[in-house]
């Protein structure tokens, strides 16, 4: 028995985990409960680990079939697993990162109250990711795909007594579900073209069809619709609304779901479609053209937050962009490797937020820090590290990465390259300005007392005692730890992206002729100078934020309020995320819940249905007040009533006697 | 001599016996109800001799005496009742013996 | 004929005491005409040529049943009927539905009859005859008619008697005394209401 047919260990690690956390953790010390999540998670990993020793780009991919599930007729799904090198990058990542969180959540979370609920809640979320990715059908992987909703949901209200918690894990499933909705009729589509929900199958279908032209064939409807339940899970116009509101749970939460793992299930699901996607032109295109907008217009939208964790939010929905936007010009591994990059840096920007909100006792709003680097150095440095990454500095991951991407984009349309050229010009920006905004200067502007945000974002007992505003501290290192080895992720992941090592790797999967004209045309034996020049235009522009953000944030810091004043409308607009919210409110929610009150609640629940049951009972009430007159007590119309009867009797007999 | 058709016999078994009906819904008095009833069964008993004679078997005569064996029991006790009745209401008006109207 | 006859002319009488019933108001009357009700059909019987039930419906019925009834009225001291609004359904309802039942009955009997006819004295139910079956055949209904008696009467007395209170005398010792014949004033008095 070879080590991969002990696949499906590795997503029922996790479940084992939050099984025992969550039946007993209520009893048990917290010191157990943290080691019976690592052990887990770790076992997870660690066979994650041994798994991807013996894998190589030429390995074949590997099957492993559970047990039997739908045997219907034709149609049959099994539960089965599979593993070839795009699974072990996702798996890698998913149990590396979720590994590293879990570590940090342990001081994160440990004065919270329901700790056993929350590390119950990470397993389970682990379980469900590594479902979705190493899932080798589409309904296996569906079965994923919920669950990671599910667990978003409980893990964003998981301070569920809190609101604003409970409406933002609401929405958040809400909007998920939009998309699963159009993720489900794609299953439907597939099932009815080609019998099979299996990946081996489908994929060996659909690979001799021919690159579907016009926009009326069923490849292109699928690939359309699996992309709205992409845009949902991961983000993207239209469905993006859920994410900046999910800020509402742990920063543990953001790190691990909206960062590194569950947003980028879309971008894995895509790629792994990737067969479908580049028969259907149209869909593809359809692709790229929303991760291009989404990651100019979430970028547009972090420039003007205020609290740290709406900028990494919206910072996330702009590089899932990204990500899409490499799909969707053909450049799955790319994508994919954008994923991986992004999942290292992302999930320390968001940890050490996590980091200096712990040390600030609970405060979110940037305006309210600054001077934070003398406090905490370490949080400051690995933070300065993954700034760098995400704004295209070389030699750092994030550049690697990006730069692949606009180099495929612009093989594609330079249309998509400018706009991308742009972003990352604007992320650059947000994301230096959120340094110096935090870090930055001479004075903490939270010198004052601690602002009291009731739960927030901690759940940490202020020991320190309250009533004189107490400095800011740095954060033990069962947080700091996994901030450093994701520091020295960030500084050497993308370096597997030379000489297009990475995506040698992935070339088994992703054999394709859009990816094969790329690599061929832009082999490592030959590397344009066109490529170069693009690189250069993309550092420069990366350099050219930084120093305007050193501008505004560090040199003038009155500036940007004298700038916001003169923009005016402009200004407001951006602030209020383009009011987006507010127009879905008025447009979608506030019909549906009026509709609802007044057909569903008012028309048919207590008009129907209540009405038929007290009706029914009304008329029953009524039939005997009528009928009780016939008990008067007076026997002589009881005689009465009784010689009526006879007669009728006696007719009827006399009637049987004549007709027959 | 002509002998009378059984149907005349069963023609005025029926009269009395409606005549009994009539009187057990015109009539007021508890006691002359009573009397309705006993009526009705004078009637059903001439019915019962008329087909035995026809039928030339002494069982319906037999039945008869039975009939009014019955009759005279339930006279008994239906007129205690009456009497018992009379003490607590004072009348013999039945409508007004309706207490167990709803 | 002469059969005919007389069968006609007893069954006038019979019929003419029925009606005459329905029409007097006062019920001791109505017992009256129920007796030359019993007398009548007591001829008839022995026109069918049923000696002994004859001779028991004198004896029995009109001699004791409506004996009985002509002493119940006496006691209660009933008076003419008094005018009561009666029920209406047994008006609307009651009387259409006899003579419509009456009717019906008359023309099936009458329409679909055979040609049998009853002669005088066709049969001979004399005591021998009656007393054969009653005592061979119908030997356990007739002994449990006994019992029924029994309990009719054991039941009329139970009803008719009057429950006996204690009353403390001038000198405490317990005088028996019968409880009065109307017991409750307000009971009667609401139900005079109605």
């Amino acid at each position: 028995m070879t080590l991969t047919s002990y696949l499906w260990l590795v997503p029922l690690f996790p479940l084992a985990g939050a099984a025992i956390n969550g039946f007993f953790g209520r009893r048990l010390p917290k010191q157990a409960i943290s080691a019976i999540a690592l052990l887990f998670c770790g076992l997870a990993f660690g066979m994650a680990l041994l798994l991807a020793a013996g894998f190589s780009s030429a390995s074949a991919p590997y099957s492993c079939d559970l047990a039997h599930w739908i045997r219907s007729g034709t149609f049959q799904v099994d539960f089965s697993f599979y593993l070839d090198q795009l699974s072990l990058v996702m798996l890698l990542v998913v149990t590396g990162v979720g590994f590293l969180i879990h570590i940090y959540s342990i001081g994160y979370m440990w004065d919270d109250e329901s700790y056993y609920r929350f590390m119950a809640y990470l397993n389970l979320f682990m379980f469900f990711m590594l479902t979705l990715v190493l899932a080798k059908n589409y309904l296996v992987m569906f079965i994923g795909w919920e669950g990671v909703g599910l667990a978003s949901y409980l893990l964003i209200g998981f301070w569920f007594t809190k609101d604003s918690a409970a409406s933002a894990g609401k929405k958040a499933f809400i909007v998920n579900r939009i998309g699963d909705f159009g993720f489900l009729i794609a299953l439907f589509l597939i099932i009815q073209h080609f019998g099979s929900l299996d990946f081996t199958t489908v994929f060996n279908a659909v690979t001799p069809l021919a690159k579907e032209t016009s926009g009326a064939g069923f490849l292109t409807a699928i690939g359309l619709l699996l992309m709205v339940g992409a845009a949902g899970k991961s983000a993207q116009i239209p469905l993006y609304v859920w994410l900046p509101d999910a800020m509402e749970g742990p920063t543990p939460v953001s790190a691990l779901i909206h960062a590194a793992t569950m947003v980028t299930a879309g971008v894995y699901m895509v790629a792994r479609s990737h067969v479908i996607f580049e028969r259907a032109p149209e869909a593809l295109t359809v692709v790229a053209v929303i991760g291009t907008l989404t990651a100019f217009f979430a970028a547009t939208i972090g420039i003007a937050q205020t609290d740290i964790k709406k900028v990494l939010a919206y910072s996330t929905v702009s590089q899932l962009g990204y990500m899409f936007m490499a799909c969707g010009v053909g450049a799955f591994s790319a994508g994919i490797f954008h994923l991986m990059t992004h999942a290292f840096f992302k999930g320390l920007l968001f940890l050490a937020a996590g980091s200096v909100i712990h040390g600030v006792g609970g405060e979110q709003d940037m305006r309210k820090m600054g001077g934070l680097r003398v406090y905490m150095p370490w949080t400051c440095a690995t933070m300065g590290i993954a700034t760098l990454a995400i704004a295209g500095i070389p030699p750092l991951a994030g550049f690697w990465s990006k730069d692949e991407i606009l180099w495929q984009a612009f093989n594609v349309s330079w249309v998509y390259w400018i706009i991308g050229v742009i972003t990352a010009f604007i992320t650059s920006f947000y994301m230096f300005r959120l340094m110096y905004m935090t870090f930055g200067g001479d004075v903490y502007r939270g010198a004052t007392s601690p602002s009291g945000h009731g739960i927030d974002d901690h759940g940490h007992s202020t020991g320190h005692g309250d009533g004189h505003g107490h400095d800011p501290h740095e954060s033990p290192w069962v947080m700091l730890g996994p901030l450093v080895i994701l520091a020295v992720l960030s500084i050497v992941g993308g370096l597997v992206g030379i000489g297009n090592h990475f995506e040698h790797f992935l070339a088994p999967v992703f054999q394709g002729p859009a990816v094969e004209a790329a690599t061929e045309g832009a082999s490592e034996a030959g590397k344009s100078g066109l490529e170069y020049l693009l690189m250069a235009v993309s550092v420069s522009v990366a350099g050219l934020g930084w120093f305007l953000a050193y501008l505004l944030y560090s040199r003038s810091p009155q500036l940007p309020a004298r700038i916001a004043t003169s923009l005016g409308g402009l200004y407001r607009a951006v602030v209020h995320k383009y009011y987006i919210d507010e127009i879905y409110a008025a447009l979608f929610v506030k019909p549906l819940i009026e509709g609802s009150t007044a057909i569903l609640w008012h028309g048919v629940d207590q008009g129907v249905i209540d009405a038929s049951v007290n009706e029914s009972a009304h008329a029953a009430r009524e039939l005997s007040d009528n009928v009780r007159h016939m008990q008067s007590g007076n026997l002589r119309s009881y005689a009465g009533w009784v010689a009526a009867g006879g007669a009728v009797v006696i007719a009827y007999m006399v009637w049987m006697g004549v007709t027959h | 001599m002509a002998a009378v058709p059984l149907s005349y016999y069963l023609v005025l078994s029926g009269i009395l016996f409606f005549c009994g009906v009539l009187g057990f819904l015109i009539k007021r008095n508890i006691i002359t109800i009573f009397m309705s009833i006993e009526l009705m069964l004078n009637g059903v008993n001439l019915s019962f001799v008329a087909f035995a004679a026809q039928w030339h078997s002494l069982n319906g005569q037999v039945f008869v005496f039975f009939v009014m064996v019955v009759a005279a029991a339930e006279a008994a006790v239906g007129l205690a009742i009456i009497i018992a009745v009379y003490r607590t209401r004072e009348t013999l008006n039945v409508d007004q013996v309706n207490l167990l109207k709803l | 004929m002469f059969h005919l006859i007389l069968f006609l002319f007893f069954g006038a009488i019979c019929v003419a005491g029925a009606v005459n019933l329905l029409m007097q108001s006062h019920p001791i009357n109505s017992a009256l005409s129920l007796v030359v009700v019993m007398g009548s059909l007591a001829v008839e019987y022995l026109l069918l040529g049923a000696e002994f039930v004859a001779a028991v419906q004198v004896i029995v019925y009109a001699g004791a049943i409506m004996v009985m009834f002509l002493i119940t009225i006496m006691l209660l001291n009933a008076g003419k009927e008094e005018r009561s609004h009666g029920s209406r359904v047994a008006m609307l309802l009651g009387v259409p539905g006899v003579v419509i039942g009456g009717a019906l009955i008359a023309w099936t009997i009458l329409a679909r009859s055979t040609t049998d006819s009853v002669s005088i004295g066709a049969l001979q139910g004399d005591p021998r005859g009656i007393a054969k079956l009653l005592f061979h055949a119908f030997l356990l209904p007739f002994e449990v008619t006994s019992v029924l008696i029994l309990i009719a009467i054991m039941g009329a007395v139970v009803l008719v008697s009057r429950p006996e209170a204690v009353v403390r005398s001038a000198d405490s010792s317990p005088v028996r005394q019968p409880e009065p014949m109307i017991k409750d004033r307000e009971l009667v008095a609401a139900g005079k209401d109605h």
